[in-house]
């Protein structure tokens, strides 16, 4: 530690950080554009300037100078006041006076601190400099003569996001940020560029001109467009979801979201159901609630409940479905399945169906083995910490993978496709058992390619065969890890969202398995599986595969028009909340449940969304720990159940073939249809 | 070419060779070059290997430019992200990212070439050639002239330097000259066109002129 | 005076032979396994004491700076620099090193590499040195076929290898840190220090970087001993030193003389005086375009060394003199070294790179006289708002010579503004639509 006194306030900082950072200990505010304390270190805006009693004698850059005990700094002098208004002015010379049509006006680092440095008026006589504007892609929208290179793209580009394609080319004046070569960056977090960018050179091209920041009502919640559950900021305005942001989360995703789950909002506004639609003479014909809740009680009358199902799709909240699941059980089903990929989940203890390492706890591991997972395209998130955990080791991270070729932004050794690579791992018979079994703190990664296959259980069982003799369970340290890409599947599995005694899974309730097949929101499958005389009711927010499919629609709320629960990969359990109201006749999904339960008069014992919960922790304690980072060691070394087929010679594929369209939102979004046929290139590519 | 746009996709887009290979020549002197530096560190010879490349085009097209399939082909040469190698070809004036002419006048104009008759020069070269300004190719495709700073001959301003050679003490008449020679694919052997011996004053040394030869002791 | 024994650099002009025979004849390569058998702390306390300052243009005392290394060879390999970036406007001394002396800094740089204890040598040479990058390879491959450098060089049990690598037209890469980051293959951006090259350098090693001349001395200074490398020169400012003397004298030159040779002495007796006599001078830039200009009333007695040029607000820099006499339109000949700075700043840091152009801007216009008579105090604050607050000193050399302009020619820019007031124009620049 360093004993820093700044402005007087004595502070104590680690040794090895910089003034900047004892500054803001000491409460002082150090204006930047370059420094962000997530990218490496530019010194190139000079904004930070601080004055440092015997440094040399001129003003010192606090980002890039390191502290040492004794240190005294002025933030606040005379001379640092002079120099900053003076880096200011420079700044502002070149920028252009367009703050008034530009859509980082409101949120803008530059026009901030202006107010505190800036005069006003310039000096500066001469004309400005003009900047020809780049193409980005489909996402980034840019304004170049805005751009004060502060590189903050640059770096991020290269360190976060793991594409070395944004450069600053020419030099002097003419330095230009961009790529080059015209072309879209090949980045599933390129939105975080506008995030990262202090002035209005990057701003989102969907959201171009379509709102002030302070127009907006920001609403804190979680995405559920893959199974991270990212802390998200949505913000609207009237009945409109304008645009999504990451909020700082650094057990999760850090200040980083990915581009689907920041742009696909304008799926939100397509294809939905607004009202209530009942089958008749083969066409949908719009109904009332009543019309709808009768002809499904109608349905139902008599109907015994083993011959009644229903399944709970991606992106279903925790209190829908324990809704659902209570229903089920009035009316006497046990057949219940939240897994409509097929996958083989054992859901008889939890550290067998999710990401016990954490995602956090990437940073600390030093050997990774993928199995049948290709973070980018399942969790982008997750990927850039297994990048940032590589860069932190300085490249000695190594990473093997069982699965076809893929580029991840950072090296990974391919050891080949086969499941049997497991055994041989698991035997020492691979080399690269060598790497995990010395390492300290080996984990691996099992994707969902690898388990919604009919040898499903017994790679499950394989690769915690293959953890135990590597050393991954410990006490300490739990390295078995499930790569869920459903936002709904870990709530689930914990609300034991899955066949009851003698009831059917998935498969059994296809091909005329039960007579009533309820989906919530399930829209991942075929739906020419289900028997032809089962009766379908659809309940969701979106006109996709499974609505085609309905007798009867029942319209739901999406994930931005509801409170609700979600449980991460993690099994972080984490609340969503409603920043708009749902579109026409839609209500939240637990609440067409419980009207419906009125209806059947079998009511569910909840008049409120608390009684839900109440009975959800009843279920279940872990839904009482919200938020909370579920560490813990491995304590029972008794490995999942292998099932009846063996592991097969089959190669895994990958689960999620295109990231941008994974869900009845993203595929409902022009924007992802945009980013598809963009980057179809790229994601063949990245597939080989 | 530091003040061009940094742009890369432009009207020049019509002159970019579709791919660029190294040929034998090419490929011996980069094996050279890059084991000047330490394993793993072979990022270091992209100046030189962007050279080796300039001047594979000079000797397959007579003009002295890095393409951009050059530029990437020199990427994948040393494992380095391609808008690396974009950021240092724009970067340093000696690379030229579009085509120049068969000779390259490169007129020093810096203050101590200024004040000895850099704008003689200058003026002569554009008599010479019909160039405008700088920057711009002859129209027979003969002579690129290019504004350069500082070439570091002070002693013998103005220079001239013509591709790789200093052509010094220059003037009005002796760029004429030697444009006119140029053209008549002459190369004038390169230093004080005032025939001045380096940078010793003119009319000879003022020091050195003992047996400065022997040893020093 | 300085006698032609005293006297480094005996093939200055390329007179003699270049090559290996020629440079042993000098002198050269004389007992240079003797002065490596000393042991790498005696060769830095004899360069501490000879006073050998940094010839690159900051004057730094080069026994010191080798001192600086780590004594104890680490897990990352030593490394020594050589910057032969020569780009300081007025400096072509180093260029003469290389084509014709080059034999010289190749001994220097086993000697100095030896004493930081650094196995391998980049000499960084600036791109249009095209055909001097060739004559230094040339010695470097007659080095190494003799056994001089390479495997055991000069028999002494040290492994040294000596790389020649060409920059590509840069100036900023003269800077030690932008060196480091082009020869590692980047655009030549300087580094944010600390960490200093001695401790992160090349490759992230201990690195040092030196000048050309300040290397290619120090044979003949361990060679003649410290003490009569300290007796030439004046107090603190010890030893020869290569002068360049440009613009307007009758007869320019490269020179080695004694530092605090009178400036005018120097002027009149190697470069055949001012053009016109030295009543027509006007003023002289003494130590390359970075360095304030001098006006005639001192150079009528400065002396050309470190500390006398930092009392009379200047500086020897390299030691390049650019005489300019009566004829000359200051104003100008400073707003061109303006347009160097622009074309030359990196780019990095703002003050730099918005501030180079601000200033060749307002300069252009101060050489039509097209400002308002305050505007030259703007400017002038407009360099001390680039002065000090850059990642590295280009921003300060920008600022300088306009710095040194204002302090000594105010009158004649004020002049240059009121005629072309009188010539009915408006001052102020009319706003265009963008450029």
């Amino acid at each position: 530690m360093a004993k820093v006194t700044v402005d007087g306030i004595t502070v104590e900082v680690p040794a090895g950080s910089n003034v900047l950072q004892a500054c803001e200990a000491a409460g002082k505010e150090i204006p930047r554009f370059c420094y962000h304390d997530r990218l490496s270190v530019a010194g190139n805006c000079r904004m930070c300037l601080v004055e440092i009693e015997k440094a040399p004698p001129k003003p010192i850059s606090s980002c890039s100078y390191p502290v040492a005990d004794g240190m005294v700094v002025h933030t606040d002098s005379p001379m640092v006041r002079k120099a900053r208004r003076g880096v200011m002015e420079f700044l502002l010379i070149n920028h252009p006076l367009d703050c008034p049509i530009c859509d980082q006006g409101g949120e803008c680092d530059l026009q901030d601190q202006a107010v505190g440095y800036g005069v006003d008026h310039s000096r500066y006589a001469e004309n400005k400099r003009a900047v020809k504007d780049k193409y980005l892609g489909p996402l980034v929208k840019t304004v170049m003569t805005r751009c004060i290179h502060c590189t903050r793209c640059i770096r991020f580009a290269a360190e976060i996001a793991g594409v070395e394609e944004l450069g600053a080319t020419s030099r002097g004046e003419g330095m230009e940020v961009g790529t080059y070569v015209e072309k879209a960056l090949s980045s599933e977090l390129s939105g975080c560029l506008i995030d990262i960018c202090p002035v209005g050179a990057l701003t989102s091209k969907p959201y171009a001109f379509v709102a002030r920041p302070w127009e907006l009502r920001k609403t804190d919640s979680v995405d559920v467009l893959d199974a991270v559950g990212a802390s998200i900021r949505i913000d609207a305005r009237g009945p409109e979801v304008l645009r999504i942001l990451p909020r700082i989360n650094d057990d999760v995703n850090e200040e980083w979201l990915g581009d689907k789950s920041r742009f696909a909002i304008d799926g939100l506004k397509r294809r939905r159901l607004d009202a209530c639609w009942v089958r008749r003479d083969g066409q949908l014909h719009r109904a009332t609630w009543a019309e709808a809740f009768d002809a499904i009680a109608t349905r139902l009358d008599g109907m015994r409940g083993e011959r009644i199902g229903a399944i709970a799709g991606n992106l279903a909240d925790a209190e829908s479905m324990l809704a659902l699941k209570d229903l089920m059980a009035t009316l006497g089903s046990a057949n219940l399945d939240c897994r409509q990929d097929g996958s083989a989940i054992d859901a008889s203890r939890r550290d067998f169906y999710t990401f016990n390492t954490s995602i956090a706890g990437i940073e600390e591991a030093d050997a990774v083995l993928l199995i049948g997972s290709n973070p980018r395209r399942e969790a982008p998130l997750i990927n850039a910490r297994l990048r940032k955990r590589w860069l932190q080791t300085n490249g000695a991270l190594k990473i093997g993978a069982i699965g076809p070729q893929a580029d991840l932004t950072y090296p990974v050794q391919t050891l080949g496709d086969s499941p049997a690579l497991l055994t041989a791992l698991r035997d020492g018979a691979q080399p690269f058992a060598e790497v995990l079994r010395k390492a300290a703190k080996p984990m691996l990664i099992v994707g969902q390619g690898a388990l919604l296959r009919p040898d499903g259980a017994a790679v499950l069982a394989a690769a915690w065969q293959l953890a135990q003799a590597s050393g991954m369970l410990g006490a300490e340290w739990h390295g078995f890890n499930v790569l869920h890409t459903a936002a709904a599947r870990v709530a689930a599995l914990d609300l034991g969202f899955l066949p009851g005694p003698r009831g059917r899974t998935f498969a059994g309730m296809m091909s005329g398995g039960v007579d009533l097949l309820w989906l919530l929101g399930a829209d991942e499958f075929d739906t020419g599986r289900i028997g032809r005389e089962t009766f379908v009711v659809y309940q969701g927010h979106h006109g996709d595969r499974g609505a085609a499919r309905a007798d009867v629609i029942l319209p739901g709320a999406a994930y931005t028009e509801k409170n609700g629960t979600y449980v991460n990969t993690e099994g972080r359990v984490q609340r969503g909340f409603a920043a708009v109201a749902p579109p026409g006749e839609a209500r939240a999904d637990w609440t067409i449940l419980r009207a419906f339960s009125e209806r059947l008069g079998r009511r569910l014992p909840y008049d409120g969304i608390e009684a839900l919960r109440a009975r959800m922790e009843q279920l279940n304690p872990v839904f009482a720990r919200l938020d909370v980072s579920p560490r813990f060691g491995a304590t029972d070394p008794t490995g999942p159940e292998a099932g009846d087929i063996a592991l097969s010679d089959t190669g895994f594929v990958y689960a999620v073939a295109n990231y941008y369209q994974t869900d009845p939102i993203s595929r409902a979004s022009p924007t992802m249809t945009q980013c598809t046929e963009i980057y179809r290139p790229t994601l063949a590519v990245a597939a080989e | 070419m530091a003040e061009g746009s940094a742009d890369g996709a432009s009207a020049d887009d019509m002159q970019q060779p579709a791919d660029f290979v190294f040929d034998a020549a090419s490929e011996a002197e980069i094996a050279g070059i890059i084991a000047k530096y330490p394993p793993g560190r072979q990022m270091s010879a992209v100046i030189p290997v962007l050279y080796v490349a300039q001047q594979q085009m000079a000797r397959h097209t007579a003009s002295a430019w890095v393409p951009r399939a050059a530029m990437d082909a020199v990427a994948r040469r040393l494992s380095m992200a391609p808008i690396r190698v974009y950021e240092v070809a724009t970067f340093y004036t000696m690379f030229h990212t579009r085509p120049i002419g068969r000779f390259h006048l490169q007129v020093c104009t810096t203050t101590p070439c200024w004040l000895r008759g850099s704008d003689a020069v200058t003026a002569a070269c554009r008599a010479a050639t019909g160039i405008e300004g700088w920057g711009e190719t002859s129209a027979d495709g003969m002579f690129t002239m290019t504004e350069v700073e500082c070439l570091g001959g002070c002693v013998n301003a103005p220079i001239l330097q013509v591709d790789d050679d200093f052509y010094e003490d220059m003037d009005a008449a002796r760029t004429e000259a030697l444009l006119a020679a140029l053209r008549r694919g002459e190369r004038p052997d390169p230093g004080s066109m005032a025939g001045r011996q380096g940078s010793a004053p003119e009319g000879g040394p003022m020091t050195l002129i003992g047996d400065a030869a022997g040893p020093a002791e | 005076m300085l006698s032609d024994k005293d006297r480094i650099f005996t093939n200055l002009y390329g007179l003699h032979d270049v090559g290996l025979k020629g440079a042993q004849g000098r002198g050269d390569w004389d007992g240079t396994a003797a002065i490596l058998a000393r042991g790498p702390e005696a060769i830095v306390e004899e360069m501490k004491s000879s006073g050998l300052r940094g010839r690159g243009g900051a004057g730094f005392p080069t026994g010191m700076k080798w001192s600086f290394m780590p004594k104890q060879v680490g897990e990352r390999p030593h490394y020594l620099v050589i910057n032969a970036d020569e780009s300081e406007p007025g400096t072509c001394k180093d260029r003469d090193i290389l084509r014709h002396d080059p034999h010289k800094l190749v001994e220097g740089a086993l000697i100095a590499s030896f004493a930081m204890r650094a196995h391998a040598c980049y000499i960084y040479v600036r791109g249009e040195f095209y055909n001097e990058a060739r004559a230094l390879q040339r010695a470097v491959d007659e080095a190494y076929a003799a056994g001089l450098i390479g495997r055991n060089a000069c028999g002494s049990g040290w492994d040294f290898d000596l790389y020649v690598h060409r920059g590509a037209g840069a100036y900023i890469c003269g800077e030690e840190t932008a060196m480091l980051e082009s020869l590692e293959g980047k655009k030549g951006m300087p580094r944010l220090k600390p960490p200093f090259p001695a401790a992160v350098g090349l490759y992230g090693c201990p690195t040092t970087v030196n000048n050309v001349e300040s290397i290619a001395v120090a044979p003949t200074i361990l060679r003649r001993g410290a003490a009569w490398f300290s007796a030439l020169g004046r107090p603190k400012n010890s030893g020869t030193k290569l002068f360049c003397i440009s613009g307007h004298v009758n007869k320019p030159c490269n020179v080695e003389e004694e530092l605090g040779i009178p400036m005018r002495e120097l002027i009149d007796r190697y470069a055949g005086g001012v053009r016109g006599g030295w009543d027509n001078l006007l003023a002289v830039i003494p130590g390359g375009a970075s360095v304030p200009v001098l006006p005639k009333s001192t150079c009528d007695t400065v002396l050309m060394d470190f500390d006398s040029l930092r009392e009379v607000r200047s500086g020897l820099g390299t030691a390049a003199v650019i005489v300019m006499d009566r004829s000359t339109d200051i104003i100008q000949a400073i707003a061109r070294l303006s347009q160097f700075y622009k074309h030359e700043s990196c780019g990095q840091c703002t003050p730099c790179r918005e501030g180079t152009g601000w200033m060749l801007r307002v300069m252009n216009r101060m050489v039509q006289g097209r400002a308002e008579p305050d505007e030259i105090d703007t400017l002038e604050e407009v360099t001390r708002q680039v002065e000090g607050h850059t990642i590295c000193a280009l921003g300060d050399a920008a600022a300088w010579p306009i710095q040194g302009l204002i302090r000594h020619f105010r009158p004649v820019m004020e002049e240059r503004i009121a005629q072309y007031k009188s010539s009915g124009r408006t001052a102020r620049p009319l706003p265009l639509a963008a450029e």
